[in-house]
């Protein structure tokens, strides 16, 4: 986009919105946080791939206001690789057993679409932490 | 470009460049690419985050953490930990003074969550070298208003209705003088952007420009259309080459984009930028003089009127403004006069930016709204004095500012009452003391400063400063006279009355300020010939409290001179004829068995 063509007022608008969508993150407090669970465990069972997938989804769909961290392991090794997934104002929801398919279909159905992937979920709400 | 999921933000302010952030910007990306996570994780240079005390600085994104005095050792661990693992470092964030708690987010932090920012609002956001980045906050957006839907009186009115006050230390309503430029017949006009910043300790022009030189420029086309101009000049010091560097960068992705040069935006307004280099003397900060270095003169100041408004560069009409106040024009312009307006106080309208430096335990940038007390700057902002030591004056202004001391602490900072308390607002430099600090030497330190630069034209200021600063070293040394004080005051106000440019005509302030408010540290050097502080080196000498010396041969080894004598568990002794009062002994003793005692009282013994 920074070439040799003259901006318009109008350009101005594409630019901003257009890095702006990339640069959102730098201004923290998402809409979304999904949490991918990368310990050990997590990165044998596949977590990366996840992660991948995740990513991949987010630039394609273009939302900008999810954020994507990693943690360590949630205790549950046999159920890795695991994400959990925090709409604001909404407790966290667990998911296992995750393949790239089965977290494209989370990502549109809850992510995108704010209703809880049923079928999918391991436990909604969180330990409590001293 | 594609999405990622962590921002890290790699403070590449001259602070933090210092102390070494590109070599962690580097070490961060190579460790990132290690763990395969450079899809994901983007490193990215940004301005000056202000709080460089702590350097180098990096903010995690979106998280909000932030991590300070950085090593490359501790990046390994640091991407380990926090990128791959999702467990934020807590050894490398922020532990405020007299806490054991590190507070993890920078908005938590209280340096940060008192600040204000408009000027400074990109500052650790963007990359200062990426125009799209900029575009992305807004920026371009006041630009595109001014030229397409706003007439040049528009703009100007908006500008003085802001209450807009010149950020480079006068306070002339900025308003007010592109409408006098703006009225002038005579054509081409010019536009000129001070980044001249000369006062030591003072660094937020270079900040500005190194973090958001985009603003800078932004403010300059806005100003052109304003007054009529089309071609305007960047003025900067050639000390500050990273500021040089992306204010250069900045043009020239502008030009690229359309946005600087010939029918910009379309909308069939032209005006171009170029930079000028300060060979760096002081007085070029004061406009005039800075017009004559722009045209290829010695920068030597000229008497006014005429202003440069009505005859400026090369006889013709010029605005010129400071980095601050050109980076304020767009948002004034983008959010409304209003909005600006509702900010600070009844004259003193925004916010200021102030470098925080000396005795204070938050060294750093702060950008504040006007108005704000003393107080709230000094122990809020900045943590208070290290050491637990006491406050004792804080100089403001830079060296044609004043020291004011602690019973001002609740004064608000606008342009009128730092004027009334004998300070000025200057350009913002603010040097925090504590009561180890000598008055008269710091009076002593600015009036050398001031003596180096002045040019020389006029007499008073010439012979002044040198008289002034001649007077207060005999004081520092034991020569001083009852009849200094008031020789010292006469000179000071010929000085102001007789001087033509502002260097001159406040070069006394650094005297008047200390005598009016310290006074009696100027007696004690004069009668008792004694240094309250222990700092004038002529009136203190080291010795060994022999009840306290415990034989460690602390002192001995850390003195430079090798004229400490004792042998282990025995007390030690200063050959005083030899003693260069470094006061290294007294920093290395670790039972408090060396003082500083005034020469005269150990004659006695």
């Amino acid at each position: 986009m920074a070439g040799k063509t003259k901006l318009r007022i109008q350009d101005l608008a594409k630019i901003r919105e257009k890095t702006k969508s990339l640069m959102t993150i730098r201004e923290s407090e998402g809409r979304a946080r999904v949490t991918v669970h990368m310990g050990t465990c997590g990165i044998a069972a596949g977590a990366r791939d996840i992660m991948d997938t995740l990513l991949e989804e987010i630039g394609k769909a273009n939302i900008p206001d999810v954020v994507v961290t990693t943690s360590g392991c949630a205790g549950l090794c046999n159920a890795e690789p695991m994400i959990t997934v925090e709409l604001k104002g909404q407790p966290p929801v667990k998911y296992g057993h995750l393949t790239p398919d089965k977290m494209r279909k989370i990502f549109v159905k809850h992510i995108l679409g704010g209703q809880m992937a049923t079928d999918l979920v391991l436990a909604v709400g969180s330990e409590t932490v001293y | 470009m594609k999405q990622y999921r962590t921002h890290l933000l790699v403070c590449a302010g001259t602070g933090c460049v210092s102390c070494g952030s590109f070599k962690i910007k580097e070490a961060l990306e190579k460790e990132i690419k290690a763990k395969g996570l450079d899809r994901e994780v983007q490193v990215v240079a940004t301005g000056c985050n202000g709080f460089c005390e702590r350097g180098p600085i990096v903010m995690v994104q979106p998280d909000g953490i932030f991590y300070q005095l950085l090593k490359i050792e501790d990046v390994p661990h640091l991407v380990e930990e926090h990128l791959l693992k999702g467990r934020p470092v807590k050894k490398l964030m922020y532990v405020p003074p007299a806490e054991k708690q590190p507070v993890p987010k920078m908005k938590d932090i209280e340096f940060f969550k008192h600040q204000r920012l408009i000027v400074l609002r990109n500052r650790g956001r963007i990359d200062p070298e990426k125009i799209e980045e900029y575009i992305a906050f807004d920026g371009y957006e006041a630009m595109g208003k001014a030229l397409s839907g706003m007439t040049p009186a528009e703009i100007v009115d908006e500008i003085t209705f802001a209450g807009l006050r010149g950020r480079g230390g006068a306070g002339f309503p900025t308003g007010k003088k592109w409408a006098i430029c703006a009225a002038e017949k005579a054509t081409p006009k010019y536009l000129i952007c001070n980044g001249d910043e000369g006062d030591p300790g003072a660094f937020m022009d270079r900040s500005v420009l190194e973090a958001d030189p985009h603003a800078v420029l932004e403010g300059m086309v806005i100003g052109a259309k304003a007054i009529g101009a089309s071609k305007g000049f960047v003025y900067i010091r050639h000390e500050y080459p990273l500021a040089l560097k992306r204010m250069e960068i900045a043009i020239g992705q502008a030009r690229d984009n359309g946005l600087l040069g010939e029918d910009i935006l379309g909308t069939g307004f032209d005006f171009d930028l170029e930079i000028v280099q300060g060979a760096g003397a002081f007085v070029s900060g004061e406009e005039t003089a800075l017009i004559a270095s722009v045209e290829g003169r010695i920068a030597m100041p000229r008497q006014r009127p005429p202003y440069p408004a009505h005859k400026g560069l090369w006889g013709k009409p010029t605005v010129i403004n400071n980095v601050e106040t050109w980076a304020t024009v767009p948002n004034i312009i983008r959010r409304g006069s209003d909005w600006f307006q509702g900010l600070g106080t009844d004259t003193s309208k925004g916010t200021k930016i102030f470098s925080l430096v000396g005795k204070i335990a938050n060294t750093g940038l702060v950008e504040v709204p006007m108005g704000i007390t003393l107080r709230e700057i000094v122990y809020g902002v900045g943590g208070g004095i290290p050491d637990k030591r006491d406050f004792k004056a804080i100089q403001i202004g830079g060296p044609s500012g004043g020291c004011l001391p602690a019973k001002l602490l609740d004064l608000p900072v606008d342009y009128e009452s730092l004027t009334a308390a004998g300070a000025m607002m200057g350009s913002g430099g603010m040097i925090v003391m504590d009561d180890k600090t000598c008055m008269v030497d710091v009076a002593k330190y600015f009036l050398n400063f001031l003596q180096d630069e002045s040019c020389g034209k006029c007499v008073s200021c010439r012979e002044g400063t040198q008289r002034m600063y001649e007077i207060v070293k005999g004081i520092t040394e034991g020569k001083g006279k009852e009849s200094d004080l008031d020789l010292l005051e006469e000179v000071a106000n010929v000085c102001k009355d007789a001087s033509m440019c502002a260097l001159g005509q406040t070069a006394g302030n650094p005297i008047l300020t200390t005598l009016r408010y310290f006074r009696h540290e100027y007696e004690a050097h004069i009668l008792d010939k004694r240094c309250p502080a222990g700092v004038c080196k002529a009136l203190i000498r080291y010795v060994v409290l022999a009840e306290k010396c415990t034989g460690c041969q602390s002192c001995k080894k850390a003195c430079p001179n090798d004229c400490i004598k004792g042998t282990l568990k025995d007390i030690h002794l200063i050959d005083q004829i030899r003693c260069i009062k470094c006061g290294a002994c007294k920093e290395a003793c670790k039972f408090e068995a060396i003082e500083e005692q005034r020469e005269e009282a150990i004659q006695i013994i």
